[in-house]
């Protein structure tokens, strides 16, 4: 036993204490060697650790110091030098670690506290974030509620649906207790309770309207909270508990004006309805922003859904009316019809049926006024003809002017003697004239034109019109026309400022004036002049006659023919003047004047001469016979001359293109032969043209003529000139159109 | 008696012929119608009525002489004389005419008669101024004028 190496450990000799030391040190160890385990499983199980090399680091030093602590399990006993070496670098080791780690540790700690803190806040975070998400969506509810309310407002237009279903909805989606609407009256000066929520028929309570609380809500566009106890809201019966809070807003009733094209609505209407809506009583509940805002979109939106239905009423309103009107009119236009067609009808009638036994009377009296009468008779038959001339011209005048109302009346446009005419109202106004010993004067300018295209009748029956008035009434003077040629400064009137007459290359215009020297009109009466049946109520005019349609007549004459037509008098008692332009047209220069519409045989003189004309002259009578002859050799005719039927029938060829025959002898047939000669030939171009010469002009023998088939009738004697144009005409048109 | 005196009274005559109501336009119509191709016209006419009328007058005499009258007859040469009478232009003839055939529609003898002797005595005058006034003519022709139309 030399030096053992063993190391004797002073060991103390209490036995107890290093027992307890000893199972110490092994849980110390044991609870080293645990602590990483846990720390690994742990870290291992988290996603998360930023840390981990600390956590190798911290792990070391756990280990190293369980180690040691095991190791020291060793030195209570005699241990070996070994065992001292590895507890000394266990030492060691352990040394160092713990001082690394605890020089880290002290970097890490801040750190690890920092986590903390920012977690603190995110927790906060997190926290407001859930609020606001809740708001939000509570916002988002409120929108929605909002989008519905107003769908369901909107989708009616009937103002009591809306503002039943506004509330209905308000207090659904916000939990009222009550919800009520006050409208202002019809005086604007109060509010009335029209609709409530709850209660089903609101009494009429009623609240002036100045009252301070509901001018501070009509003053303000946003919800405002008002007292429970003002009395807008003092709806319900008091409750024991107390009541929630209410809140009022003010709608505004727009009306159609306040819709500009280009401007939306000014809120500056003047009347507002009052919505006032209250929490429930005992909730405690308080009103949110987001709930305040909800009213006041929905006060906007009923506003809105109000006006439109304004709109609409009134609209419907004015269709009902334009409908009723519409059927009111088509009513009137058909019985305007009904009565324009029953004129008419009665016009068409009347113009026939009242024509026909007028044409009788005058017609019948005028061959009366022919025969043997007593001096009596005669008067009574001169007053029937002047009668009835009268009421002819009056119904004629009455037809003249309705046809022209109606616009059918058309110009008869032709060629005429512009001088004839004048000279022919003057002949006619003549006898009546110089009865009156009034004194008529013509002039007609030298650079008028003779003839001219227009309506013929129309016009004499216009200036006849007019100079005739002049006549009837003038006691004394005289009368003067003057027809010119209108120029260019005289169209142009001041006193006919709506006249432009606009002379060209084909037309003039033609200026008539009459004055007269007789009673004047008075300046009031003058524009009556040209109306209807509307006669001045003078003395003189009274007793004059006519039915008071002349002047109208002339006026719608005048119109038609594109003129203008206009009396001027100074006075009463200093005559008048009436003057009248018409449009006609120049016709082209003629030698001799077209007369397309004449019925008459024109009066030229023809061919003098028929050179070689082949006539046969049947006539008993030699005397005559020979006459007749000697007619139709000065005429250059080739005369053959028969006496009796037998001979006429023998002679009469194809070659004879006129046969004159005698038909008034008794005894000898000329209709006889007339009827043979036309079977004789069957050819009409080779029959010869048979005229009768008769002594009777009766009818019965001209029937007789017709009737047999002859040409015409001529009574004799004859003249030359009547025989010229007699075979002027046959020749012509192959039949006679006049038989005298 | 010179040129211009014989053309005033041949003037004179015959419108105192007119005026008188012995003729009418109608013969101034037959003169119208002489000309150089018919110088003698109106002669020849004049002369043609005279020969007709006296026949016809003659005719008158004898059927008014029946017993039984037969009117048609008397009717139809009265309306012979009558034509003649109107185309030459003898006025007074042709009015005695047409009362003479009223007469004879009514069948009335004494004024047929009447009438006769009317027409006969009227007749006789025109045609002794006719003829005077174709002396005339023929003097002034011979006198070496024209006359007047």
């Amino acid at each position: 036993m030399d030096s053992c190496n063993c190391i004797e450990p002073q060991w103390p000799p209490d036995d107890l204490l290093m027992k307890y030391q000893y199972i110490s040190d092994f849980f110390i160890a044991l609870a080293y060697f645990s602590i990483p385990l846990e720390l690994i499983y742990f870290v291992k199980k988290s996603a998360v650790f930023p840390y981990r090399w600390v956590l190798v680091q911290f792990g070391a030093f756990i280990v190293l110091c369980g180690a040691t602590h095991l190791i020291n399990l060793w030195t209570f006993t005699m241990h070996t030098r070994t065992v001292a070496m590895v507890m000394t670098t266990a030492k060691v080791f352990t040394a160092v670690v713990s001082c690394a780690t605890a020089l880290m540790l002290v970097h890490i700690i801040p750190d690890l506290l920092s986590v903390k803190t920012r977690e603190l806040f995110l927790k906060n975070k997190a926290a407001e974030l859930d609020r606001e998400m809740g708001l939000i969506r509570t916002q988002e509810e409120t929108g929605r509620h909002v989008r519905m309310l107003t769908h369901e407002i909107r989708s009616t237009l009937d103002r009591h649906t809306i503002l039943k279903t506004t509330l209905v909805e308000l207090g659904r989606t916000l939990a009222l207790e009550e919800c009520a609407l006050w409208m202002p009256t019809r005086t604007g000066l109060e509010l009335q309770l029209s609709y409530t929520l709850r209660q089903q028929n609101p009494v009429g309570y009623t609240v002036p309207i100045h009252l301070p609380v509901i001018n501070q809500v009509f003053s303000s566009s946003h919800a405002v909270k008002i007292s429970p106890n003002c009395p807008v809201a003092r709806i319900r019966p008091a409750g024991k508990y107390m009541p929630g809070e209410v809140v009022a807003v003010r709608v505004p009733l727009l009306h159609l004006s306040n819709f500009q094209i280009n401007d939306w609505p000014e809120l500056s209407t003047k009347r507002y309805a009052l919505m006032v809506l209250m929490l429930p009583s005992d909730s405690a509940r308080q009103w949110h922003v987001h709930e305040l805002e909800l009213v006041e979109v929905v006060a906007d939106q009923v506003a809105v859904a109000l006006s439109h239905a304004a709109i609409l009423e009134e609209s419907m309103r004015a269709r009902d009316l334009l409908m009723e009107q519409n059927v009111a009119l088509d009513l009137a236009r058909r019985e305007a019809e009904t009565a324009i067609r029953a004129r008419n009808d009665f016009l068409a009638v009347m113009n026939h049926e009242m024509r026909t036994p007028m044409h009788a009377i005058i017609a019948l009296s005028s061959l009366l006024q022919e025969t043997e009468l007593t001096p009596e008779q005669r008067l009574m038959v001169e007053t029937i003809l002047k009668s009835s001339n009268l009421l002819s011209t009056l119904i004629n005048d009455v037809l003249d002017l309705s046809r022209l109302e109606d616009g059918s009346l058309q110009l008869d446009l032709g060629t005429f003697n512009l001088f004839a005419v004048f000279r022919e109202v003057l002949n006619l106004i003549k006898p009546i004239a110089s009865v009156k010993k009034l004194h008529v004067s013509l002039n007609l300018a030298p650079d008028l034109p003779e003839y001219a295209i227009g309506d013929e009748k129309h016009l004499m029956q216009t200036i006849l019109n007019v100079v005739g008035n002049a006549v009837k009434f003038s006691k004394e003077g005289s009368i003067s026309i003057t027809a010119i040629v209108a120029k260019s400064e005289l169209l142009r009137d001041s006193r006919t400022p709506e006249f432009f007459p606009v002379p060209s290359d084909n037309h003039f215009y033609l200026r008539v004036q009459v004055k007269d020297s007789g009673v004047g009109i008075s300046p009031q009466d003058i524009p009556k002049l040209f109306t209807k049946f509307a006669q001045t109520q003078s003395m003189a005019t009274r007793n004059s006659g006519g039915s008071g349609l002349g002047l109208a007549i002339c006026k719608r004459f005048v119109n038609l023919m594109e003129g203008h037509i206009w009396i001027e008098s100074d006075g009463l008692g200093k005559g008048c003047t009436a003057i009248f332009m018409v449009k006609l047209g120049i016709p082209e220069r003629l030698n001799e004047p077209k007369l397309p519409f004449m019925p008459k045989v024109p009066t030229n003189h023809g061919p003098t001469a028929f050179p070689g004309l082949k006539v046969l002259v049947m006539d008993e009578n030699g005397v005559s016979r020979m006459v007749t002859k000697g007619l139709l050799v000065h005429l250059g005719c080739d005369v053959t001359m028969v006496s009796s039927s037998e001979e006429c029938l023998h002679v009469v060829s194809h070659e004879h293109k006129v046969v004159f025959m005698d038909v008034c002898v008794p005894g000898m047939d000329g209709y006889e032969v007339a009827i043979r000669i036309n079977e004789k030939f069957t050819k009409r171009h080779e029959r010869p043209i048979i005229v009768a010469l008769t002594g009777n002009t009766d009818k019965v023998t001209k029937e007789n003529c017709m009737r047999v088939g002859m040409d015409g009738v001529i009574l004799k004697p004859v003249s030359l000139d009547k025989m010229r144009s007699v075979l002027t005409d046959l020749l012509e048109h192959r039949v006679l159109l006049e038989a005298i | 008696m010179d040129l211009v005196q014989l053309q005033r009274q041949f003037v004179d005559y015959k419108t105192s012929l007119y005026h008188e109501g012995f003729l009418d336009e109608q013969f101034t119509q037959l003169q119208e119608l002489q000309d150089e191709n018919n110088p003698d016209f109106v002669v020849e006419v004049v002369s043609l009525f005279f020969e007709d009328s006296e026949r016809l007058l003659n005719e008158l005499a004898r059927a008014l002489e029946q017993q039984n009258i037969d009117y048609k007859r008397i009717d139809a040469h009265v309306h012979q004389l009558k034509g003649s009478s109107s185309s030459i232009g003898a006025q007074r003839v042709q009015k005695v005419c047409i009362a003479f055939r009223n007469y004879c529609e009514e069948q009335n003898v004494e004024g047929c008669l009447k009438c006769l002797q009317q027409v006969r005595h009227e007749y006789s005058l025109v045609k002794t101024k006719l003829e005077s006034l174709f002396q005339l003519e023929q003097q002034i022709l011979t006198a070496g004028g024209s006359f007047p139309m």
